[in-house]
């Protein structure tokens, strides 16, 4: 399948790109002050040289620089990413036990976002510069402009402490045991208020997008062809404009692929999730260089792979891709 | 008993237009079975003529007055519904640009089908079978895979096949075709032209056909209007209009074809001013690992001379490699293989910064006015910049500006104007001007003339035969158009596919084409059995 | 200036203009409207707006002024817009130029290393070097324009790839330019404008950017910025909520103002779109 094999030379592509990210991002670490040893000895409350030595040796932290990236790179390779010395668990492990929540978080707010945004920015354009068109642009660029922690948080000051509709934070009630589809709903409930916020800024930026690419294909010689034809304003919409304009929001999730996650940051530490994003928080402040750096890897891992989907998908629309060779 | 009358159709542009009135008081007569053709320059409204007939006017853009009656109903007057109704059962239309007219997503058959999908009851096998039989009408190779392809996997002249039978899908008995054959290259143009006769004869369709393009009216066309500026000031039976023109208007456009015919021997020096030599340039475009990769020969083996003071026309169609081969004599591309060697020195051997330093020798005129000039800059200094690249004062370089402003017939005060302030025509007089102004001993004019109106056209063609004559300029011509290329080239190369197939003086070659290719570029050229009956260039708007 | 009258046609980029400049005389009068250090203790903790006449917005919960926070957070959050977003286009005009003009291999790898950069989620780019680095305002200010490079160098990419094989471009080629002044005379004053546009975007990230990394405590606590203030009002949320509503409205406002000037530009500069 043509398509196949154009999506994975894309993905080959992106290699050399996974392998600059991670030697940029493990020189860059070295010039921080201060490393793992130095993060656990203040956890621990001070030690003596001797001490710090044999643990330096210990988590191999004496080689030199490109010894040590050299360990690293070939470490990834068996996707190893290293122990953390905070959490006293291999960094995989841990970043396996974090990366379901954050998946499933950014998932649904992906959806959800490109859906609700898609849909507003074609009603926008169908009522260009009439009231409609001014409202749902006016929302949406106030939802561009607001910031996420702080609708999260507003959020939570409305609907679950003035009105106790939703939970104010937390993945899930602890301590209930409850199973299958009632802890199904337990999750949603509590993921009510986190994706309505992660996805805000996304809708924001999908509802503009599309509003703009309708507006511009409106303008395209072939939709006055299919006028010529006869077909009326909705058949022209659905069976002409709509998988054209479709195309520039598709490139937009592979671009906005990265930003969720790094929202996610901010979502799952208003809310409390036990995501990856609130990992990242928590290694910064401890100083878990380790899991930071397995963090990272995972990110440009999870970049990579939604860039692939999409690239699949946009071939499969648009056949001038295939053919442009 | 007309089948189209449009009686006194005035349409209304919106506020801040360059006229109040894209249409004012217009009136035409279409019959059954017969072909109009509306003839006019760019703004002349003949487009909109088009539109307004269909319903299909621009957002902010109203008719305010007339009547537009079809089959004893005023078009004007009928609800969005109804038109619709009317739209591709009743009438067709084909546009001009086929590969922005198609839906790039969907296939040809799939487009096709939609007009048995939005006005029929057909089933889907019934419409797969409609399909095939129209594009087998339209003589397009092999329907079936022509029917699964998208559009940009088919030639121009597939593409504007496929509109053609989406238009006559459902036996219209009015055609609207809006420049159709423009965009194609002269053969293509010939083939659509003779398959829009032929389909007209056999099925009876009334067509309004719109061109600018006199040669391709005197073609096809039982009756002519011409229209300017919104209004129609001339209509009458083809022979009349074409062979016995009274508006002065229509006569200055008949005086400004270029008749197919050169212009008298001039003497010419032997010596060689230009020499090409074995010139070959090649496109890779690499495949993955190695494989698949495309080789495109834009310019194979080309041999040329230029005599001093003589205009050498290079005239091909798209894609026969004469821009490529423009640019490799400016060495804004560099060939692969030969020689250009202006005046006995070898352009090609020259390295980067000496080439820069004696880019005088030969200089360029591009195509498009619009984009050949820098619309930040004003239009004196963008004249003045060459000599000042290259050391003359500023006040020196803009003294010689205005002269040269002067020449290329521009008037002085305007130096300081932008680009955007002026027209297509003298915006080309301007490109002129630069190129002038480092006094070169090679012009190379690329399509200098293929986007402007044909009035305007016939000025500049005579701008650069006089200057050719003050200036004693050697040119190479560059064009698609053997009527242009017959006004001022002494000499003609004509290439397709990279290569030169014929190559003599200009009388010869005109009179007794040898290669087959060169007949078949004569025989395609639109109008080439009529002669206009007023003299060219000697009666102007 | 027929700039200035198509973009005044626009109710909604006045409005942006208006809004931007208030927040800007905010900015400014800052040091006269409140002369003291707004981080220090004024008054009582905790009281709401409008309850004493000295604090029109109400005191957070260590005491201090938030009406005060406000005014100077306006200068802060303008001050590191402003900057990083010049940073940001700085690195991002040049990228982008090289890349655009000579293709080849430059562009092949300056276009590797911006897509490094993208692959990255840039917030956990940013937490990364503020780690490194540290919170200081300054390296978070040049850290966030470290991180929003990329979109500006790849709009510069687009612009000059397109205008390279603009007719008068080769035009300058044929009489004899350098390079050097065909990049910087002849195409950069054509591709500058949709840059200009953008980095009214690139403002906004950065504003909304540094607020996200003070809510998180990892921005410079000496400094009186707006997401200093919604973090520290986390801890009272269920009482006193104004104590981070107040700022966030802030936030809110002026990123709204930056996108509508932004916006107005965009559709003062290309008046064919605005009829749509």
């Amino acid at each position: 399948m043509r398509i196949l094999s154009l999506a994975l030379r894309r993905l080959a592509a992106s290699l050399p790109t996974l392998l600059l990210i991670l030697v940029g991002l493990f020189l860059l670490l070295q010039l921080a002050p201060g490393d793992t040893v130095d993060a656990l000895m203040a956890q621990m409350g001070g030690g003596d040289p001797a001490q710090m030595e044999q643990l330096r040796s210990f988590y191999g932290l004496d080689a030199p620089v490109l010894v040590q990236l050299a360990r690293y790179l070939w470490r990834l390779v068996r996707l190893d990413l290293g122990f953390s010395a905070i959490y006293g668990k291999p960094v995989s492990s841990v970043i396996l036990e974090r990366l379901p929540v954050t998946l499933l978080l950014m998932g649904i707010s992906l959806c959800f976002a490109f859906a609700a945004g898609m849909a507003l920015g074609v009603l926008a354009a169908r009522r260009a510069n009439k009231w409609p068109d001014a409202l749902i642009s006016t929302l949406g660029l106030i939802f561009y402009a607001t910031p996420s922690f702080w609708f999260g948080m507003m959020g939570i000051v409305v609907f679950a402490i003035k009105l106790s509709w939703l939970p104010a934070g937390g993945f899930e009630e602890i301590g209930t045991g409850a199973t299958g589809l009632a802890r199904v709903a337990d999750i949603a409930w509590h993921l009510v208020l986190p994706v309505s916020t992660l996805a805000l800024i996304f809708l924001a930026t999908y509802l503009r997008i599309m509003r703009a690419s309708m507006l511009e294909v409106l303008s395209l010689d072939f939709v006055r062809t299919a006028r010529a034809k006869g077909l009326s304003q909705t058949g022209v919409l659905l069976r002409h404009v709509l998988r054209n304009a479709l195309l520039p929001g598709l490139t937009l999730i592979g671009l906005q692929a990265g930003t969720m996650l790094g929202g996610s940051v901010v979502v799952e530490s208003v809310f409390n999730l036990p995501g990856l994003g609130r990992l990242a928080y928590e290694s910064v402040v401890q100083r878990d260089l380790n899991t930071l750096l397995g963090i990272v890897f995972v990110s440009a891992l999870l970049v990579i792979s939604v860039n692939f989907v999409v690239d699949l998908l946009y071939a499969k629309l648009d056949p001038r891709i295939v053919a442009d060779r | 008993m007309s089948l189209l009358s449009i009686e006194g159709l005035t349409v209304a542009l919106p506020k801040g237009g360059d006229r109040p009135d894209a249409l004012r008081d217009v009136t035409l007569e279409l019959g059954p079975n017969e072909i109009l053709c509306v003839v006019g320059e760019s703004g002349s409204g003949k487009s909109m003529t088009a539109g307004a007939v269909m319903g299909l006017l621009p957002e902010g853009v109203r008719a305010t007055a007339g009547r537009v009656m079809f089959e004893g109903r005023d078009l004007l007057a009928l609800s969005e519904p109804e038109l619709r109704r009317l739209r591709g059962r009743r009438i067709g239309m084909v546009f001009q640009e086929p590969m922005t007219a198609l839906n790039p997503l969907r296939s040809i058959g799939s487009q096709i089908g939609e007009m048995f999908r939005v006005h029929t009851r057909l089933s889907a096998a019934e419409r797969d079978a409609r399909v095939l039989a129209l594009l087998d009408q339209v003589r397009i190779p092999d329907p079936a895979a022509a029917a699964r392809a998208f559009p940009h996997e088919l030639s121009g002249g597939q593409r504007q096949r496929a509109m053609i039978a989406m238009a006559l899908a459902l036996d219209p008995v009015l055609l609207i075709c809006d420049e159709p054959t423009t965009a194609l290259d002269v053969t293509t143009q010939a083939q659509i032209l003779q398959l829009i006769r032929d389909l007209q004869r056999r099925t009876g369709t009334a067509v309004l056909f719109i061109t600018h393009d006199f040669g391709v009216v005197a073609d096809i066309a039982d009756r002519v209007a011409v229209m300017r500026q919104g209004e129609v000031v001339e209509q009458g039976p083809a022979a009349q209009v074409l062979n016995r023109p009274a508006h002065p208007y229509t006569r200055a456009l008949v005086a400004a074809v270029p008749p197919l015919a050169p212009p008298a021997t001039r003497p010419l020096s032997a010596e060689a001013v230009l020499s090409v030599e074995n010139l070959s340039k090649t496109y890779r475009k690499a495949g993955f690992l190695g494989r698949n990769a495309r080789v495109t020969h834009a310019v194979r083996d080309v041999s040329l001379s230029l005599p001093r003071g003589g205009t050498l026309g290079i005239v091909g169609e798209s894609g026969s490699g004469k821009s490529t081969l423009a640019r490799c004599l400016v060495r804004l591309l560099d060939p692969d293989a030969g020689r250009v060697s202006i005046d006995g020195q070898d352009r090609l051997a020259l390295s980067k910064p000496d080439l820069r330093r004696d880019a005088r020798r030969i200089q360029m005129v591009f195509q498009d006015p619009y984009a050949s000039l820098n619309p930040r800059r004003r239009v004196g200094e963008l004249v003045a910049q060459g000599p000042m690249v290259h050391g003359t004062p500023r006040a020196e370089a803009m003294a010689q500006a205005r002269e040269l402003f002067g020449l290329v017939g521009l008037d002085a005060a305007s130096l300081d104007r932008f680009p955007h302030e002026f027209s297509g025509g003298q915006r080309q007089r301007i490109g002129l001007a630069r190129a002038l102004a480092m006094k070169p001993e090679v012009l190379v004019a690329d399509e200098p003339v293929s986007a402007l109106d044909v009035s305007v056209q016939a000025q500049v063609l005579r701008l650069l035969a006089e200057l050719r004559e003050q200036l004693g300029l050697s040119m190479v011509f560059i064009t698609h158009d053997l009527r242009v290329a017959a006004q001022l080239c002494d000499r003609i190369a004509v290439m397709r596919n990279g290569s030169v197939v014929e190559e003599g003086a200009a009388a010869e070659i005109f009179a007794n084409p040898r290669h087959d290719y060169t007949r078949a570029l004569f025989a395609a050229v639109p109008g080439r059995g009529w002669v206009p009956p007023v003299a060219y260039g000697t009666e102007t708007a | 200036m027929s700039l200035l009258r198509r973009y005044l046609r626009s109710p909604a980029a006045v409005g942006g203009l208006v809004l931007l400049l208030l927040v800007v005389g905010m900015a400014f009068s800052a040091g006269w409207v409140f002369p003291r250090d707004p981080l220090s203790l004024a008054g009582r903790p905790l009281q709401w707006p409008g309850a004493s006449p000295r604090f029109w917005l109400g005191t957070d919960n260590t005491g201090r002024d938030i009406a005060a926070q406000v005014f100077h957070g306006a200068r802060v959050s303008l001050l590191i817009g402003i900057v990083a977003t010049a940073i940001s286009i700085g690195i991002g005009i040049v990228v982008g130029a090289l890349a655009g003009f000579y293709g080849g291999w430059v562009d092949t790898v300056l276009m590797r290393v911006a897509e490094a950069f993208q692959t990255l989620p840039n917030f956990i780019l940013l937490l990364v070097l503020v780690a490194v680095f540290g919170s200081d305002i300054q390296t978070v200010t040049v850290a966030i324009g470290i991180v929003s490079w990329p979109p500006s160098a790849r709009l510069t990419r687009a612009e000059f790839l397109s205008l390279r094989s603009r007719e008068f471009v080769q035009a300058c080629r044929v009489l004899g330019m350098r390079d050097a002044r065909i990049i910087f005379r002849e195409i950069l004053p054509n591709a500058l404008p949709p840059v200009i546009v953008y980095a009214s975007v690139i403002m906004a990230t950065a504003i909304l950017l540094e607020s996200a990394l003070a809510f998180l405590n990892l921005s410079d606590p000496n400094v009186a910025s707006w997401g200093n203030l919604i973090g520290a009002g986390k801890n009272v949320l269920r009482v006193q909520w104004y104590v981070s509503a107040i700022p966030g409205v802030a936030i809110l406002l002026t990123v709204l103002a930056v996108s509508l000037v932004g916006q107005g530009l965009n559709d003062a500069l290309n008046p064919r779109l605005r009829s749509r």
